[in-house]
């Protein structure tokens, strides 16, 4: 029964944000001494910019995770705050909110990875199809090395390999950055303009490292798919190439391959955060980055369980979709 | 031969393997009476399917028809170029195809995969007559109108073979070929699919081609039986002349195998094994295993020769 | 079922140009990493040894970084600690998913639904979050660290692809019927299913090694790498880290990229030969 799959398929999801948050909540615990108590003394000592609030600060987490505190309390805390969506301060821009950071960089992260893995998708799928369709050119096949060596080179690679030749060597595109340094943002053609070309290098890389993934991929599904008697039937039945390769073959591929989509996620994600960091984009994963030299332990914490959060979601959704897609999917419910 | 709606001659298929050409279809003929009904029969391997696919030219690599002809009428199909062959099949060469199990695309609806056919070749009509057309198709191979608007998986094994002989019989063929079409059924829905098969060619004046493996079966719906060994014919007779008397001794042997219902006696079989298409055996293919062997079956190959008025055998017995 | 012989894999070897190539390239590496720094000069990749930034000329074959190392040393010194990283944690990642997957698959019930379970969890987030999490908190990082952190994760696609051949093997005809013979457990695991289970193994051996090599790099670029040893992927970091992708240093960062895709083409190329050796349809098609 579809009410079934659904509560199993929540409780899964439930799971996976549950070991997530205990995870990121033991991990820091286990070595000896707190690391971010030892780095809220650093800055106490050292003395930021906002240094008495930095103290009330420092003071309000000893309270609250400190080492007096029994450690199933310090848990229970932990719950308390994020469920109130508090993931706390960053500790290298103070007073700004963890929050705040992850919400003025998630648009940007979002936006790059939702169009470029649309776009490889959709051309490497057709690239595919077509590469397993038997009326193709041979010489066409001399692409599939090509493809390969462009679905094994991870993303931030190429973005290195691009910002060279077309940012420095031909100043094409610029080698950094979402925009135009100093620039305001607004709802205007010339800020898109200057966002999209900003976005055009991190965008390539990734999706053309993309391409020769999906359409390896996609090829070969293709290729199972057309062994299929349906395909011979609809042959005997004259249907034209163009018909048959779209909605007999193509169609039919489509769906394993969108859940080796959700399957690749994971490595979507991770390569986009990287591609960021090669490229100074104002996402998600440069503030990652950023995190990571600063040693500013909460907007650490926070990025990952949002990144956790959102690609459990995302399967989740998926897998309450595909039934839809696929119509055999929902009567093999009944 | 006027009434001849097919003519095969000599067809060959060879699959190409590194090992060397298999030789699947080696040399077959025979006609096709308008309106008639023939039956293929042979064991698996025999080349009784590939015959049937080769007379659609769905032939693939590294299969090719090596030689022969398949006259439709005067025209050659053959030497039909790829379009021409196109529109022609289903408009008037229609394919039943073996496993109906697979053979509907699974997210299409069925209406769509009726009205597909009818616009792959030239079918201009409006919404509303198609739907009307669907239904009545539907409702002559004994399915509910509603059928059109479901999924392949909702129907049972029986309804997508009727779905299969709809389809085939949707722009009124001259001929139908039918590859094993209830193999995968049990008796009662295969009863049911062969009376609607019946019926259907009687309405259409259409010719079938009936392939497969069950001689009961063929018993009870064709007019003539071909019987295939390891890529030749062997022997076409009328049906009931081939059960009372069958000439070669390839049938004799199958004829002998099937249980009776009157007498007791000890099963039969075929001695040996079917022999390898790669290799075959020298002379006549049927030599090792054939009881009135002679000296020279293993040397010279025998031809189709009609002994009687509309019957062939292809065997030295009958001095050929 | 079949034999490992040596004239079988030679004809093996002729009718997979995947994985001809894959293993020529993935050799090639290996003779590079491991024979190379016998004949290079460790202190010619120190910080300072040389003149810095020098493009590449015939004393510098690559030339040096901002740092003054010799970038063809220091490369075929940072070669093999990224391949070590990879190997010890592919090798650890595939031992407990042989050891996982066999358990949950032979045993079944609810020894198989915990581990089931367990593994989609881990598969289900992704790496780098883990990954980051653990490195950030840890004091210092060196090559045997760095693999460590990696293997922690590197079991959850082994144990999955080892369940599932485990589960169908199960099932086949002669396992029944060498258990209704009386065989024990142990014994038809050992004798039956490992045989069986090992090109299996082997795909999933390099698909891990392939993926801890990939997780390294990944990390090193955030900077969560070893901070005083030579990796591949640390070169890349300190390239971006002074500049020399923006200052056109192409000499100091290509290099170590070249290696990288060559490592992962090379693993990706050996990969797609073990497939094609376990499926069929592909062979017969490509």
């Amino acid at each position: 029964m579809y009410l079934t799959y659904l509560i199993r398929r929540f409780g899964m999801f439930i799971l996976v944000i549950f070991l997530a948050v205990t995870i990121n909540f033991i991990i820091p615990r286990l070595m000896p001494g707190d690391p971010v108590e030892q780095q809220l003394a650093t800055l106490v000592a050292t003395g930021g910019g906002h240094m008495e609030d930095v103290t009330a600060m420092a003071e309000a987490y000893r309270v609250k995770f400190g080492l007096d505190q029994p450690v199933w309390k310090q848990y229970l805390n932990y719950w308390w705050d994020l469920l109130h969506l508090n993931l706390g301060y960053s500790l290298a821009n103070y007073p700004d909110t963890v929050g705040h950071m992850i919400g003025s960089a998630l648009p940007w992260t979002l936006g790059l990875v939702g169009i470029s893995t649309l776009i490889a998708f959709a051309i490497g799928s057709l690239m595919g199809g077509l590469l397993a369709w038997p009326s193709i050119p041979r010489a066409l096949r001399g692409a599939i090395p090509l493809l390969m060596i462009a679905s094994a080179i991870p993303y931030f690679l190429l973005g290195i390999i691009l910002v060279f030749f077309l940012a420095i060597l031909l100043k094409i595109f610029p080698a950094a950055g979402g925009h135009q340094f100093g620039s305001v943002l607004r709802f205007d053609l010339a800020t898109i303009k200057d966002v999209l070309h900003h976005a055009a290098l991190p965008a390539i890389s990734i999706i053309v490292a993309g391409i020769g993934v999906w359409a390896l991929e996609m090829r070969g599904m293709m290729i199972s798919t057309l062994g299929e008697d349906y395909i011979t039937l609809a042959e005997a039945k004259g249907l034209n190439g163009k018909r048959i390769f779209l909605w007999y073959g193509m169609r039919n591929g489509l769906l394993p391959l969108l859940t080796a989509l959700a399957l690749r996620l994971g490595y979507v994600v991770t390569g986009v955060i990287l591609v960021e960091v090669i490229f100074s984009y104002p996402g998600v994963g440069f503030k990652l980055f950023q995190a990571v030299q600063t040693k500013d332990y909460f907007v650490i914490q926070g990025i990952v369980l949002i990144l956790i959060f959102a690609i459990a979601l995302a399967l989740l959704v998926m897998d309450l979709i595909y039934p839809v897609i696929d119509p055999r999917i929902t009567y093999q419910r009944r | 031969m006027n009434s001849d709606i097919l003519r095969v001659q000599d067809l060959r298929v060879y699959y190409d393997t590194p090992a060397g050409p298999v030789k699947a279809v080696d040399g077959v003929s025979f006609p096709l009476k308008q309106g008639g009904r023939l039956g293929l029969v042979g064991e698996s391997g025999s080349g009784k399917s590939t015959t049937a696919l080769a007379i659609m030219r769905l032939i693939k690599p590294p299969g090719r028809v090596e030689g022969g002809q398949i006259l439709l009428g005067d025209q050659d199909l053959l030497k039909l170029s790829d379009e021409a062959m196109r529109k022609l099949r289903f408009d008037q060469i229609s394919l039943i195809p073996q496993g109906a199990m697979n053979s509907l695309n699974p997210v299409m609806r069925i209406k769509q995969q009726i009205i597909d056919i009818v616009n792959s070749h030239d079918g201009d009509y409006s919404e509303a007559k198609l739907n009307e057309s669907i239904g009545q198709l539907l409702l002559t191979v004994g399915l509910r109108p509603e059928v059109a608007t479901m999924y392949p998986h909702e129907l049972s094994g029986g309804m997508k073979q009727r779905v299969c002989i709809a389809m085939a019989i949707t722009l009124r063929p001259k001929v139908i070929i039918a590859d094993e079409p209830t193999s995968a059924l049990d008796v009662v829905v295969q009863r049911q699919v062969m009376e609607t098969l019946g019926k259907v060619q009687d309405d259409l004046g259409a010719a079938v081609i009936l392939v497969g493996h069950d001689m009961g079966l063929m018993a009870q719906f064709v007019d003539y039986i071909g019987v295939m060994y390891a890529g030749k014919l062997v022997e076409i007779a009328p049906v009931e002349e081939i059960f009372r008397e069958p000439q070669h001794p390839y049938t004799q042997l199958l004829i002998s195998s099937i249980p009776s219902l009157e007498s007791k006696r000890l099963f039969k079989g075929i001695p040996g094994v079917a022999p390898s298409l790669l290799n075959p055996p020298s002379g006549c293919s049927f030599h090792p295993r054939c009881p009135q062997v002679m000296g020279h079956c293993s040397s010279q190959v025998p031809n189709l020769k009609e002994i009687n008025p509309g019957r062939w055998v292809s065997c030295h017995l009958h001095g050929v | 079922m079949t034999k490992v012989t040596v004239r079988g894999q030679s004809r093996i070897l002729r009718g997979n140009p995947f994985l001809t190539i894959g293993l020529l390239i993935i050799v090639a590496i290996l003779i590079f990493a491991y024979l190379g720094p016998l004949f290079t000069d460790p202190e010619r990749a120190e910080v300072g040894a040389f003149k810095p930034k020098q493009s590449p000329s015939r004393e510098h074959l690559l030339g040096t970084d901002t740092q003054g190392r010799d970038v063809l040393a220091a490369l075929t010194l940072a070669t093999p600690q990224t391949l070590n990283i990879g190997l010890i944690a592919g090798a650890v990642g595939i031992g407990i998913g042989v050891v996982l997957g066999l358990l949950s698959g032979y045993l079944g019930g609810t020894v198989d639904t915990a581990i089931r379970v367990g593994t989609d969890v881990f598969i289900t987030i992704p790496a780098i979050a883990i990954l980051v999490v653990v490195a950030t908190n840890v004091r210092t990082i060196n090559v045997a660290i760095m693999a460590l952190i990696i293997a922690m994760l590197a079991w959850r696609l082994p144990t999955r692809t080892i369940r599932a051949q485990t589960l169908s093997l199960r099932e086949r005809a002669y396992i029944q019927v060498a258990k209704l013979n009386g065989v024990g457990d142990l014994e038809l695991i050992a004798k039956e299913v490992m045989p069986n289970l090992f090109p299996y193994i082997a795909a999933s051996f390099v698909a891990t090694v392939s993926w801890a090599i990939l997780a390294t790099i990944g990390l090193e670029a955030l900077g969560l790498g070893p901070q005083n040893e030579y990796t591949l992927g640390m070169m890349i970091y300190w390239a971006r880290f002074y500049g020399a992708i923006l200052r056109g240093f192409w000499w100091w960062w290509a290099p170590p990229i070249v290696v990288i895709v060559l490592i992962f083409v090379g693993l990706f190329f050996t990969s797609a030969g073990l497939d094609q050796l376990v499926n069929t349809r592909l062979r017969r098609v490509a």
